[in-house]
C-alpha cells in the first residue's frame, strides 16, 4: 500500500509536466505554415477560398489560439481528442487502432532486451576483462552504432528475400482470416524482425549498464562480508549482487521509455506495421496535426504509465525507497 | 598528462580516434577528390560496386555516384553531429547547473522542464519540429541539439548536487566568494570531465538521429547525407541491396568511432573505472 | 597448537608504489580465549594481516612468503572450496563500516540465516529460530523485529551487533575484529566493546582486533602488537606495552594521545565577549515528494558565549545538533530562530563582509581543497575577493603558509601533493587569510593519524597564543577537547546538557548525560592511571 502511494504520488507529480507538454506543443504548432484545411484542399486537388473558410469554421480553426488551446485541454479531459480531417473519424479512433501493434512491438522489444541485456551483462561482469567479456563488449559497442532503420533493411535482405524465415512487413497475413492460435503465432511471426531491431541498440545500452553495475556493487562492502561468510560466487551472485546490481537497468527503463517510442517511429515504417509510430510519420507528411497532436499526447500518456510501473517494480524491490532512510 | 597517457595505451581509444579521423578525413577530402555536385547524374544507375572503376562503390537508382555521396555526407554527418551535441551540452550544462546548484524553486521549475521533454519521445518531438520549421540543414541541426539536451542536464545537475555540499565549495563560499566564482572557478571544473565523455554519447545519438530523419526523407533534400541514401535505397532493396548496406556501415562505423573515443576518455579520466 | 600462528608473512605491494612490502616478515600468534590487539597508524599494514588471515587479500598483493596456520591446518595451501568452508565457520570477521557491511535489499534475518544453510544444511526455518537465538545473544532490542528489518531500518550501533551475531554464529576459532568501533559513538562503542569481550570469553574465541586507538586497546586487549611500515615494532602484555613502551614509535604514539584530565584552567583574558549565540533554534522538516522525513530539532534554544581569545568546545555525539551550530556561525545554513553576533554585530547575509567575522577549517583533509586548483589560489581568493591586490594576496598566502609550518613557494603546488596533516595546515591558512574574528573548527583533527593529530592540535595552540585567535572547536573527541579547549559545551539532541570551564566540566560533571560520555572514554582506567 505504501508502495501504490508512493508511486501514486509520482503520477500526480507528472500531471503539470503532461500539461507543460500539451501547451507547449500547442503553441509550436500554431508557428506551422499551413494548417489542416491547407492539406486537406491539396489533397482535394484545390478549391476555392470560401470552401476553404467553411472548413476552418467546421474545424474550429477560426477563433483565436487562447481559445482552441483552451478548448483543447478541457476536451482532453474528457479524451476527446479532436477530429482527424485526413482519416475522416475522430483522433482517438485512429489512434486506438494503431496502439496495439506499438504496445506489443514495445512489449517484446523491451523483454527482448532486457533479458539478454542482463544475461550478457552478468556474463560480462564474471569475465571481466577476459575474453568472453571483450566479445560481449565488442558486440555491445557494435549493437549500438548499428543504425536500427538500416539493420532492419538488412534483416529484411537476409531473412526475408533470402532466406524467406521471416516475413519483410506487415502485421499479420491479411486475407487469409486467421483467428485464435493461427493468427497469434502470425502476428508473432511477423513481429520477430521489427523486435530485433528496435531492441538491438537498447539491448546494447542494458548489457553495458548492468556490466558496469555488477562491477560496482561486485566492489562494495557487503559482498565482502559475504565472501567473509564463505558464500560460493554463484550464491554471493544470485543472493546478493544480482539484486542490487539491476537497480540502475530498472531505472533506465523508465528513462529510455520516450526513446524507445520514438525508436519505433522508424521501425514501423521500415516494417510497414500499422503502429502508432507509422501514424506519427503520416500525419507529420500530411500535415494532420490534431492527429499528430493527439499522438504526442497518448505517448506522453504512455510514458508515464510505463514509470508508474517502473516505480512501483523499484519500490517491490528496494524496501530503503518506501521507508525514505 | 597522466590521463593522456592512459588513454593513449587502450587500444579501444586509438581505434576510436583513428575510426573518427578517417571521417574526418573524407570529409576534408570530399571537395578535393569529388569536386562535382554529389547529387548530380553521374553515370548509368544501379551500377554494382566493382563493375565499373569510374565508380567503385557503384550508382544509386538516380545514377549518382556512391562514393562521392559517402565522402560528402561525411562533412554533413559529422556537422550536423558536432553542432548539436554543442548545443545540447550548452543548454544541459547551463540548465543542470542552475538547477543543481541553486536547488529549491529553480530546481522544481527546470526539472518539470527536463522531464517535459524527456517525457515526450525525442524522435516525435524532432518530427514536430521538422514538420513545423521545415526540413533545411539548420533546422535540423537545431532540433535535434533541442531534444538531445535533457540528459547532459540531469547529469550536470546531479554532479552539482553532490559537488555543491563539498568542504571546498563551503569554504569558497565562507571566503566571501560570488556565485559565479563557486560555478564556474569551483563546481564546472569538477563537474565537466563526465559530461564531456557524456557529449560522446550525445554525439552519436545526434548522428543516428540526423540519419533517422533522412531516411524518412524528413531531413533537408539538397544535402548529401548518408541516411538519405538509404532511405532510396530501399526501393531497389530485394536487387540491388548495396545502395542501403554501404551508407549504413558508414554510419555504424562513425558512431563506433565516436563511442569508443569517448569510453577511452571515460576510462582515462575516471581511473578507478578502468580495467585493473 | 590451536589459535593463530602466523609466522614470517611477507605480502609483496604492487611495484611502483614507496614501498615495496605491505607486511615485511611478521609473526604473531592468537591463543583461542585470547585478545590480541594490533595496533598501528595508516599504512601499518594491520588491516593487510587481517586480509591475509581471512584469504581476501586485495588484488595486486601477494604473499611472498611466511605461514599462517589456525590449529593445525596451513590457512595459505587451503583451495577455494576448503577456504569457503572455513571463511565464516572457523574464521570470520566483522568490519568498520556497519552502515555498508550489510546487503541493502535483504531482511537481517535472511543474512543472518544464511550462516546455518550454507555451512550446516539447515532448512531455513531451523535457520532463523537460530538467527533469532543469536540476536537475542548480542542484546538487540526486538529481536524479533530486527529479524524481518532491512539493515537501513536499524542504527550504526545495532548493524554492529547483527554484524557480531553473524560473525559468532558457527562459534568460529578465531574472530578479526577490524576497527569495528571506529565509525560508532562513543557511547555505542563502549557497549560494543563490551559485548565482543563477553561473547569471546564466554566461547573462548581466538579474536584478532585491529585498531589505531590506544584507550580501544587499553579497554580490551590482552596483549598487543605495535605495527609500523610493515613490522611489528613491539609485542607484549597490554599493561607492559601501554605503562613502559619500549620501543621509540610506541612511546611517540603513546605521548601523542591527549590526556582526558584537561590542564587547570588558565586565566582568562578578560576582554569580553566575542561570538554570543542566543536561543538558537534550527528544525530539519519534512521535505520533498519522495520521501517524508520526521522532523528532527538540530538546535533547540542554544545559548552559548566564546570569550576573545579563548576556545570554546561544543562536544557531543552524531546528531547532537554540534554540525549544525557551527554551520549556522559560518553563515551556510540559516536560522529559525534566536540570534548570532560577532564582535557586536548581527550575522549579516552579506556574504563578503560575514567572511571577516568567522572562517571555518572542516574535517575533511582531501575534501576541503578544490583538487584543481594551486593551493596558493585557494588561500589568496578570499582576500582577493575582498579588495587586496593579487600581488598582495599572494605575498600573504606565503607568509601564512610559512605561519602553519610550509614551505611558503608551495603556494604554486595542487592538493595532491600534500599529505592529510598538510593539508589541514593549508585549511588554517585559508581560515586565517580573512583575518576572521572567529575561528570556527568542525572536527579538524579527527581524519588524522594520532601523531599528526597531535601537531595539528599543537599549532593550533601556538597560532592562538601568537594571534590571540578566538577559536569554535568542534569534537566528539573529549580527549581532544581536554587539551585545546578553555571551556567546553555539552551537547544532546540539539540541547545544551552542561557548560563551564573545561577542567571542572570533565573533572566534575553535574549532567548524566556529561557523567556517561566520560565514562564511555575507552582506555580511562589505563592511560589516565599511568
Amino acid at each position: 500500500m505504501r508502495v501504490l502511494a508512493l508511486a501514486g504520488r509520482r503520477l500526480a507529480a507528472s500531471l503539470p509536466t503532461l500539461v507543460l507538454i500539451l501547451v507547449g506543443l500547442f503553441l509550436l504548432l500554431q508557428l506551422a505554415p499551413g494548417d489542416t484545411v491547407d492539406a486537406l484542399m491539396a489533397q482535394m486537388g484545390g478549391g476555392d477560398a470560401a470552401l476553404a473558410e467553411d472548413l476552418r469554421r467546421f474545424y474550429g480553426l477560426d477563433l483565436s489560439i487562447a481559445a482552441r488551446l483552451g478548448q483543447y485541454l478541457l476536451r482532453l479531459v474528457t479524451l476527446d481528442l479532436g477530429f482527424s480531417a485526413i482519416y475522416g473519424k475522430p483522433v482517438a479512433t485512429v489512434i486506438l487502432e494503431r496502439l496495439p501493434a506499438t504496445l506489443l512491438l514495445m512489449a517484446a522489444a523491451l523483454s527482448f532486451a532486457f533479458f539478454f541485456g542482463l544475461v550478457l551483462g552478468v556474463l560480462a561482469a564474471r569475465r571481466v576483462n577476459r575474453w568472453p567479456d571483450t566479445l560481449i563488449s565488442t558486440l555491445g559497442l557494435i549493437f549500438y552504432a548499428t543504425p536500427s532503420f538500416w539493420f532492419g533493411l538488412m534483416a529484411i535482405v537476409l531473412f526475408s528475400v533470402h532466406l524467406q524465415w521471416f516475413p519483410a512487413g506487415g502485421f499479420y497475413e491479411i486475407g487469409e482470416g486467421l483467428t485464435g492460435l493461427a493468427l497469434t503465432l502470425d502476428i508473432a511471426r511477423h513481429l520477430v524482425l521489427p523486435t530485433l531491431t528496435l531492441g538491438l541498440i537498447f539491448l546494447a545500452i542494458y548489457l553495458r549498464i548492468m556490466r558496469a553495475s555488477m562491477l560496482e556493487v561486485l566492489s562494495l562492502d557487503f559482498v565482502r562480508t559475504a565472501r567473509a561468510k564463505g558464500l560460493t560466487e554463484t550464491r554471493i551472485v544470485t543472493r546478493h549482487v544480482l539484486r542490487n546490481a539491476m537497480l540502475p537497468m530498472i531505472t533506465l527503463i523508465g528513462l529510455q521509455a520516450g526513446t524507445m517510442l520514438g525508436g519505433s517511429v522508424v521501425v514501423e515504417t521500415v516494417f510497414a506495421l500499422p503502429g502508432l509510430g507509422r501514424l506519427a510519420y503520416e500525419s507529420v507528411v500530411q500535415r494532420d496535426l490534431n492527429t499528430l497532436l493527439g499522438i504526442v499526447f497518448v505517448s506522453a500518456l504512455l510514458v508515464i504509465a510505463i514509470n508508474f510501473l517502473v516505480d512501483l517494480l523499484y519500490a517491490k524491490l528496494d524496501p530503503r525507497i518506501v521507508s525514505g532512510g | 598528462m597522466r590521463a593522456l597517457k592512459a588513454f593513449f595505451r587502450s587500444p579501444p581509444a586509438i581505434i576510436g580516434l583513428l575510426l573518427v579521423l578517417a571521417v574526418v578525413a573524407m570529409g576534408l577530402a570530399a571537395p578535393l577528390l569529388y569536386p562535382n555536385d554529389p547529387l548530380g547524374l553521374a553515370g548509368r544507375p544501379l551500377q554494382w560496386p566493382g563493375a565499373n572503376p569510374r565508380f567503385p562503390l557503384g550508382t544509386d537508382p538516380s545514377g549518382r555516384d556512391i562514393a562521392a555521396q559517402l565522402f560528402h555526407g561525411a562533412r554533413i554527418s559529422l556537422l550536423i553531429g558536432f553542432v548539436a551535441t554543442s548545443i545540447a551540452v550548452v543548454i544541459g550544462i547551463g540548465i543542470g547547473a542552475v538547477a543543481g546548484f541553486y536547488g529549491g524553486a529553480a530546481d522544481t521549475v527546470l526539472m518539470r522542464l527536463t522531464e517535459a521533454f524527456q517525457t515526450l519521445p525525442n524522435f516525435l518531438l524532432l518530427l514536430v519540429l521538422v514538420a513545423v520549421f521545415g526540413s533545411t540543414m539548420e533546422v535540423v541541426t537545431v532540433a535535434i541539439g533541442l531534444v538531445s539536451w535533457p540528459p547532459v542536464a540531469r547529469l550536470t545537475r546531479a554532479e552539482f548536487l553532490s559537488l555543491r555540499t563539498r568542504e571546498f565549495v563551503y569554504a569558497a563560499r565562507i571566503q566571501g566568494l560570488p556565485d559565479w566564482h563557486l560555478i564556474f572557478r569551483e563546481v564546472l571544473p569538477n563537474a565537466l570531465p563526465p559530461v564531456i565523455v557524456y557529449a560522446s554519447v550525445v554525439m552519436a545519438v545526434a548522428i543516428l538521429l540526423e540519419s533517422s530523419l533522412a531516411f524518412l526523407q524528413l531531413s533537408d533534400p539538397n544535402v548529401p547525407s548518408w541516411g538519405n541514401l538509404i532511405g532510396l535505397g530501399r526501393s531497389v532493396l530485394r536487387t540491388e541491396w548495396y545502395v542501403s548496406a554501404i551508407p549504413g556501415v558508414a554510419i555504424l562505423l562513425a558512431i563506433l568511432g565516436v563511442s569508443l573515443l569517448g569510453q577511452g576518455l571515460n576510462d582515462a579520466l575516471n581511473p578507478r573505472l578502468a580495467p585493473r | 597448537m590451536s589459535g593463530l600462528r602466523i609466522q614470517d608473512l611477507s605480502i609483496l605491494l604492487p611495484r611502483g608504489g614507496d614501498r615495496t612490502h605491505a607486511l615485511a616478515g611478521i609473526s604473531l600468534a592468537v591463543a583461542p580465549g585470547e585478545i590480541l590487539c594490533v595496533v598501528g597508524e595508516s599504512g601499518s599494514g594491520k588491516s593487510v594481516t587481517a586480509s591475509a588471515v581471512m584469504g581476501l587479500l586485495a588484488p595486486g598483493l601477494a604473499v611472498e612468503r611466511g605461514s599462517i596456520t589456525l590449529g593445525q591446518d596451513n590457512l595459505l595451501a587451503l583451495t577455494p572450496a576448503q577456504w569457503r568452508a572455513t571463511r565464516g565457520a572457523r574464521i570470520a570477521m566483522v568490519f568498520q563500516e556497519p552502515m555498508t557491511a550489510l546487503n541493502p535489499l535483504m531482511t537481517v534475518g535472511g543474512q543472518l540465516s544464511e550462516m546455518w544453510i550454507v555451512h550446516r544444511g539447515l532448512s531455513k526455518r531451523e535457520a532463523l529460530a537460530r538467527a533469532l537465538a543469536a540476536l537475542e545473544e548480542v542484546q538487540l532490542p526486538d529481536p524479533a523485529g530486527a529479524l524481518n528489518a532491512f539493515p537501513h531500518e536499524l542504527s550504526g550501533g545495532q548493524r554492529q551487533r547483527v554484524m557480531i551475531a553473524m560473525a559468532l554464529a558457527l562459534e568460529p576459532e578465531l574472530l578479526i575484529c577490524d576497527e569495528p568501533t571506529t565509525a560508532l559513538d562513543v557511547t555505542t562503542q563502549a557497549q560494543v566493546l563490551k559485548l565482543i569481550k563477553d561473547l569471546q570469553q564466554r566461547h573462548n574465541t581466538a579474536v584478532l582486533f585491529i585498531t589505531h586507538d590506544f584507550g580501544v586497546v587499553a579497554e580490551i586487549a590482552d596483549r598487543v602488537a605495535v605495527m609500523q611500515l610493515g613490522h611489528v615494532v613491539e609485542e607484549g602484555p597490554v599493561g607492559e606495552v601501554l605503562l613502559r613502551p619500549q620501543h621509540p614509535y610506541t612511546q611517540a604514539l603513546l605521548a601523542a594521545v591527549p590526556p582526558l584530565n584537561a590542564p587547570p584552567t588558565r586565566p582568562l583574558p578578560d576582554t569580553g565577549a566575542v561570538l554570543e549565540l542566543v536561543g538558537l533554534t534550527k528544525t530539519y522538516a519534512s521535505r520533498g515528494i519522495f520521501r517524508r522525513r520526521k522532523a528532527v530539532k538540530a538546535l533547540d534554544g542554544v545559548t552559548a558565549t566564546l570569550k576573545r581569545g579563548t576556545t570554546l568546545g561544543i562536544v557531543g555525539e552524531s546528531g547532537s545538533g554540534k554540525s549544525t551550530l557551527a554551520r549556522c556561525v559560518v553563515g551556510l545554513m540559516g536560522l529559525d530562530g534566536g540570534t548570532i553576533r560577532i564582535a557586536g554585530q548581527p550575522l549579516t547575509q552579506d556574504r563578503q563582509k560575514a567572511a571577516h567575522l568567522a572562517q571555518m577549517v572542516f574535517q575533511d583533509p582531501y575534501a576541503s581543497l578544490n583538487p584543481r586548483r594551486s593551493v596558493g589560489a585557494q588561500v589568496a581568493q578570499g582576500p582577493i575577493a575582498a579588495g587586496t591586490s593579487s600581488a598582495e594576496a599572494w605575498a600573504e598566502a606565503r607568509r601564512l603558509f610559512a605561519l602553519v609550518g610550509l614551505e611558503p613557494e608551495a603556494v604554486r603546488r595542487y592538493p595532491h601533493e600534500f599529505s592529510g596533516g598538510q593539508r589541514q595546515r593549508i585549511g588554517i591558512a585559508r581560515a586565517l587569510a580573512m583575518k576572521p574574528e572567529v575561528l570556527v573548527a568542525d572536527e579538524p583533527v579527527s581524519a588524522l593519524d594520532v601523531s599528526v593529530q597531535a601537531q595539528v592540535l599543537k599549532l593550533l595552540r601556538d597560532l592562538q597564543g601568537r594571534l590571540g585567535l578566538s577559536i569554535l572547536f568542534i569534537t566528539h573527541d573529549l580527549r581532544v577537547a581536554a587539551q585545546l579547549c578553555d571551556e567546553v559545551v555539552v551537547m544532546q539532541n540539539g540541547r545544551i546538557a552542561e557548560a563551564g570551564p573545561v577542567a571542572e566540566v570533565f573533572t566534575n560533571p553535574r549532567h548524566a548525560y556529561t557523567q556517561s560520555l566520560l565514562a564511555a572514554v575507552p582506555g580511562r582506567s589505563v592511560l589516565e592511571a599511568g
